[in-house]
């Protein structure tokens, strides 16, 4: 099980908490702007990277906050945990 | 009985050059170059495979068989795979322990009875073996469930697929791989695919492997988990996120169990293989990896529920558990497809159920390749089913037990 660090309520087990995949993905600003082709790629493509991913969770079974991390899909490290809208340290 | 050390497969030295390389030497690409050798008469193919033989998911399945999928494109693919599946042996000359024993699909509350009993109707109609069995029917068929209206998650009822079962899944990789191979199919292993050759155009030429260097007319990806870390050194997006899945053996125990129990509601499939083990799977774990590991909370809430299910496993050892990597679509259902960059084909997004469909997906997939066009069974997986809008949603169908 990993261990996340939740950054209000810190370190915690990972049953408490909930996966929302690629993080930075934002609604589009004018939605009937797109292309077909722009839709999709909003809607369902995602990047898939072997190593460094940066991702979102959820502490569902705690504070209910959402927030980023920077996590190895390899080895499944946990590099950094930060709130949505700051940068994880260099 | 057969040397023991005889090569059921000729190890190849990769050429420089192929007609088709198929990427990734699993049961699908096997399948596949066994396909396009015998339906369309091509040859000159190669397999590369980064590591052994069927040593990815195809070691790291639960083996389960059946085509009971809701959607008429679903149905018309897994249906055409048991059926090739049901001529195999003889068409491969190859025991590959195939039992069609019946699979069971259990129904938990009352949007699982409903979207069984639509399921059941819908596979009929697509001329799909399909039965409906009350409690007490589902513990004539299967006496070791506990069909007590007291479990959390009581079983109030069933689907049964009697043509679905399992089969012995190394088996089905080498029986393609001898007869691919018996064809002139080169299988090349440990060589892995760096990067692709591309003209001065950018047309694609071939692949970069740690074997050197092999010019190919078409390059077919066959790669399952690992498919989106191939497709983006070509800079092709798709809409695939990699997750372990786990599963998980007991010690050899008495036959207890003779036929196949899944459950999606409480994430548990099991089935009793030839040797004695129980062979389990549990669901994905929900973050991106491609550890082939996942976390063991996982597998205790896939235990929680088997005992609750069948409280004869109670004592049963744990004997191994493992995970596989595989790439999951947003709707749960495969990309058979041609893309962007001429020459380059796809055979992707199974998820958690590819190894049912080997001889199907292998079947089509050879045929989009050899042909350059999409059959009537590949063409409503194409990757603009994103794009048009056409998704073919079998979340309910194959949920994470696929």
């Amino acid at each position: 099980m990993l261990l996340i660090r939740c950054p209000w309520c810190g370190p915690r087990d990972e049953v408490e908490f909930r996966y929302g995949g690629q993080a930075g993905i934002s609604y589009p600003s004018d939605p009937d702007a797109l292309s077909d082709e722009e839709w999709a790629d909003y809607l369902f493509m995602r990047d898939n990277p072997k190593g460094e991913f940066r991702e979102r969770w959820v502490h569902a079974h705690g504070c209910r906050r959402w927030f980023n991390a920077v996590r190895s899909t390899v080895t499944h490290e946990i590099r950094a945990t930060f709130p949505i809208g700051e940068e994880p340290p260099a | 009985m057969a040397d023991a050390r005889a090569r059921y497969w000729r190890s190849a030295e990769p050429r420089r050059s192929y007609d088709v390389v198929i990427v990734g030497g699993g049961g699908h690409g096997l399948s596949t170059a066994y396909y396009l050798a015998r339906n369309h008469g091509l040859t000159d193919v190669c397999v590369v495979e980064k590591g052994w033989l069927a040593g990815g998911n195809m070691a790291r399945n639960t083996t389960i068989i059946r085509s009971n999928y809701l959607w008429d494109e679903s149905a018309a693919i897994y249906e055409h795979s048991l059926k090739l599946w049901e001529g195999l042996e003889d068409e491969l000359g190859f025991d590959l322990q195939f039992s069609q024993r019946g699979v069971l699909n259990l129904a938990h509350h009352l949007g699982d009875v409903r979207s069984s009993l639509r399921r059941v109707n819908a596979n009929r109609l697509n001329g799909v073996d399909a039965e409906w069995l009350t409690p007490e029917e589902v513990r004539a068929f299967c006496p070791i469930v506990n069909v007590s209206p007291d479990l959390r998650y009581p079983v109030l009822g069933a689907t049964l697929q009697r043509r679905g079962g399992i089969a012995r899944h190394d088996k089905v990789a080498w029986g393609y791989a001898a007869r691919a191979s018996d064809l002139g199919v080169d299988i090349v292993e440990h060589a892995e695919v760096v990067g692709f050759l591309r003209g001065p155009d950018g047309r694609l030429e071939g692949v970069r492997t740690t074997r050197g260097d092999i010019r190919a007319g078409r390059v077919a990806l066959s790669a399952a988990g690992h498919t989106s870390v191939l497709a983006s050194m070509l800079g092709l997006r798709l809409p695939l996120q990699s997750h372990p899945l786990q599963a998980l053996v007991s010690v050899l125990l008495e036959p207890v169990l003779d036929c196949v129990v899944m459950s999606n509601a409480v994430h548990v499939y099991v089935s009793q293989a030839e040797k004695g083990e129980l062979v389990m799977g549990a669901g994905i774990d929900a973050y991106n990896s491609y550890a082939q590991r996942g976390s063991f909370h996982v597998i205790e809430r896939q235990m929680a529920a088997a005992v609750e299910l069948f409280p004869i496993f109670a004592h049963a050892k744990l004997l191994r558990t493992w995970g596989g990597i595989v790439d999951v679509c947003p709707d749960a259902s495969p990309i058979i497809s041609a893309t962007p960059i001429e020459n380059l084909f796809i055979n992707c997004g199974w998820g958690t159920g590819g190894f049912k469909a080997t001889p199907g997906a292998g079947w089509v997939f050879a045929d989009l390749v050899a042909n350059g066009r999409p059959g009537e069974l590949a063409r409503p997986f194409s990757l603009e089913r994103f794009t048009i809008g056409a998704l073919i949603d079998e979340h309910g169908a194959a949920a994470v037990a696929h």
